[in-house]
């Protein structure tokens, strides 16, 4: 067995592991030991309004990627087969399209002379186009968008393990469809909800390229001041003390949640 | 921008398979550099009419590699103690922080005559100017057909000219915009009053739409009408001109900026790189590259050739006379203290 994973486990070490570990090495490393980047992290309020917006968006992104995967993994375990496999295919076929092409694509929905404001200025609805993009609605529709394939997969994957006789029992002891939803159904649908806000919001944290052309400029996500770092302070220790915090926050979210469930189901283990 | 690239290592290749050819022997053995710049339209611009010229009259190998950001690699090549590339076209404030960070080599102007003939605001002593571009105020002439915006003073006018509008996310030229809509005249701004600049873009910031951060956005903003005037690359809006849509700029009040040619500290072939920089700034191959792409000679000589015909020496921004209607920038004061002050400033800024 060790021997058949040792392969994978070296390429991890040497593309991961070692180059991560020499950046926070240089955070705290530069002519001396110093803790001069991670007392601007800490210290400065640039820092601290770009950590909180983007655990705000992460959040948003996360509840509105819930309410619309719920209802969809749910559709897909409970019909037959056939259209189960369309609708996961439907979920899955825009993750094989590059994230620039999606960000690029709203935009031509979403701006001023965009398709749903031309739209709905023809049907008279408004008479000044909305402002849809360049901001963080617009940010946030498009992550949610990119993001929705690790809301259902996980939600259906726990749903398709939910035995179907319990719902029945609860029928037959005379529930209503909407009380055995409730009381059975839901509850044991929860790893599942557990997974997949994790994911998303994990992967949320680290969005950049959807921000940077979609916020127009106003929503500063912590990945971008890691970039901008590079350019401002010449030195990558700068640059990846941000990105230690942000790697450090994702591991303290990891572990207060597999206090709650086990990491391997998130991850798709189980 | 990998052609030249792909050529060079396809007789490589050739070469190695026959392994015969006396010629192949020759030319490995011949005096060669490796030479970096950003790639695209204007890194094939440059093969024609700088890179290939160059290599011939030396009679060395020009080998390209190419790079949107040089900054970063710079720094860990030279930080590993043995680079590879020897010359790199890159913003002439990197290398200028470059040179005073020991990144870059200080150059030997007696060795660069074609670049020691070239005014001093042309230079620095890490770096030759290699091309000129502007940071210019575009507009759509849908919504302004006639009296179009025509200075910073118009652009932070609101009332006069209302429309939608936006500034590059980066406060290298947008300082100086913002100081020259305040009044203060293109040769009067350095040092920048960098408290004045800011105060003056707080007043234009709830009116932006679009803080951009790309060239490739600019220009997309523009073209499809997102916004009716902006802050833009002269060479960017002339691309979306020619497309057909109907956009215009002014070089009045542009913010003249420039790459420049520096050599990496150490670099492998350092005595044919610096023989290279002088051919490359040599002014009739500078008079061909605006042949080529929109942006100017970085050797004011190259419009005294004659090969730059008038009526196209009068689009490009370092043409003496748009020149002079423009602000010259001065890298020395952005990369001075004061100017990466203002630089961290920024972030704060656009978040409040």
């Amino acid at each position: 067995m060790l021997a058949l994973v040792s392969p994978a486990l070296l390429v991890i070490l040497a593309l991961i592991v070692l180059p991560v570990g020499w950046l926070a090495w240089q955070s705290i490393y530069h002519d001396g030991f110093t803790l001069e980047n991670y007392r601007r992290v800490f210290t400065e309020d640039i820092y601290w309004r770009s950590f909180a917006l983007t655990f705000e968006i992460s959040l948003a992104v996360t509840l509105i990627a819930l309410l619309l995967g719920y209802p969809v993994a749910y559709l897909a375990n409970a019909l037959p087969k056939g259209w189960s496999i369309l609708i996961l295919s439907l979920v899955v076929l825009p993750f094989w399209t590059s994230v620039l092409v999606r960000a690029y694509a709203w935009l031509a929905l979403l701006q001023r002379t965009g398709v749903i404001n031309q739209l709905l200025r023809y049907l008279d609805v408004i008479s000044e186009p909305l402002p849809l993009v360049h901001n963080t609605f617009g940010t946030v529709v498009a992550t949610v968008h990119i993001l929705l394939p690790f809301m259902v997969l996980p939600l259906y994957a726990t749903m398709q393990k939910i035995p179907g006789d319990l719902m029945q029992a609860g029928a037959s002891l005379g529930a209503s469809p909407s009380l055995t939803f409730v009381r059975v159904f839901l509850p044991l649908s929860l790893p599942g909800v557990l997974a997949g806000c994790t994911m998303v919001f994990v992967l949320c944290l680290g969005f950049y390229i959807t921000p940077e052309l979609l916020g127009g400029g106003r929503t500063v996500m912590v990945s971008m001041l890691v970039s901008r770092n590079v350019e401002l302070y010449n030195q990558f220790g700068a640059a990846s003390a941000v990105a230690v915090v942000l790697l450090a926050s994702v591991l303290l979210i990891f572990a207060a949640v597999s206090r709650f469930i086990s990491l391997d189901r998130i991850l798709g283990q189980k | 921008m990998t052609t030249k690239r792909d050529f060079g290592f396809g007789y490589a290749l050739l070469g190695g398979s026959l392994g015969l050819f006396a010629t192949t022997g020759i030319a490995a053995a011949a005096e060669q550099i490796t030479f970096v710049s950003q790639g695209g339209a204007y890194q094939q611009a440059q093969t024609i009419a700088i890179l290939d010229p160059s290599a011939k009259k030396l009679g060395i190998t020009i080998n390209q590699d190419s790079i949107p950001d040089a900054w970063p690699a710079i720094k860990t090549q030279v930080g590993s103690g043995k680079p590879i590339w020897d010359v790199v076209d890159t913003p002439t404030g990197y290398c200028l922080r470059g040179g005073e960070q020991g990144l870059i080599e200080k150059l030997d102007f007696s060795k660069i005559p074609n670049a020691a003939a070239m005014p001093e605001a042309y230079r620095n002593p890490y770096s030759v100017s290699y091309e000129f571009y502007s940071s210019v105020l575009a507009f759509s002439q849908k919504t302004f057909p006639k009296d179009a915006p025509n200075s910073w003073v118009d652009f932070w006018d609101v009332k006069k000219f209302p429309g939608r509008r936006a500034l590059r996310n980066h406060p290298i030229a947008t300082l100086e915009a913002a100081l020259m809509a305040d009044g203060v005249a293109p040769d009067k701004l350095y040092p920048l009053d960098v408290d004045r600049a800011f105060k003056k873009l707080e007043e234009i910031k709830p009116h932006i739409t679009v803080w951009w951060t790309s060239g490739a956005q600019s220009a997309q903003l523009l073209n499809d009408g997102e916004v009716d005037m902006e802050m833009a690359w002269n060479g960017r809006v002339s691309a979306v001109a020619k497309e057909g849509a109907k956009v215009a700029f002014t070089y009045n009040q542009g913010i003249l900026q420039s790459t420049s040619l520096c050599i990496l500290k150490g670099a492998p072939n350092l005595e044919t790189a610096v023989k290279f920089l002088n051919e490359a700034v040599d002014p009739v191959h500078q008079a061909n590259l605006p042949l080529n792409i929109d942006y100017g000679p970085g050797n004011p000589k190259a419009f005294d050739t004659g090969v730059i015909k008038p009526e196209r020496a009068a689009q490009l921004p370092s043409e003496p006379a748009n020149a002079a209607k423009q602000a010259l920038m001065s890298y020395a004061w952005w990369s001075s203290p004061a100017g990466e002050a203002a630089e961290k400033r920024w972030a704060s800024f656009m978040q409040k």
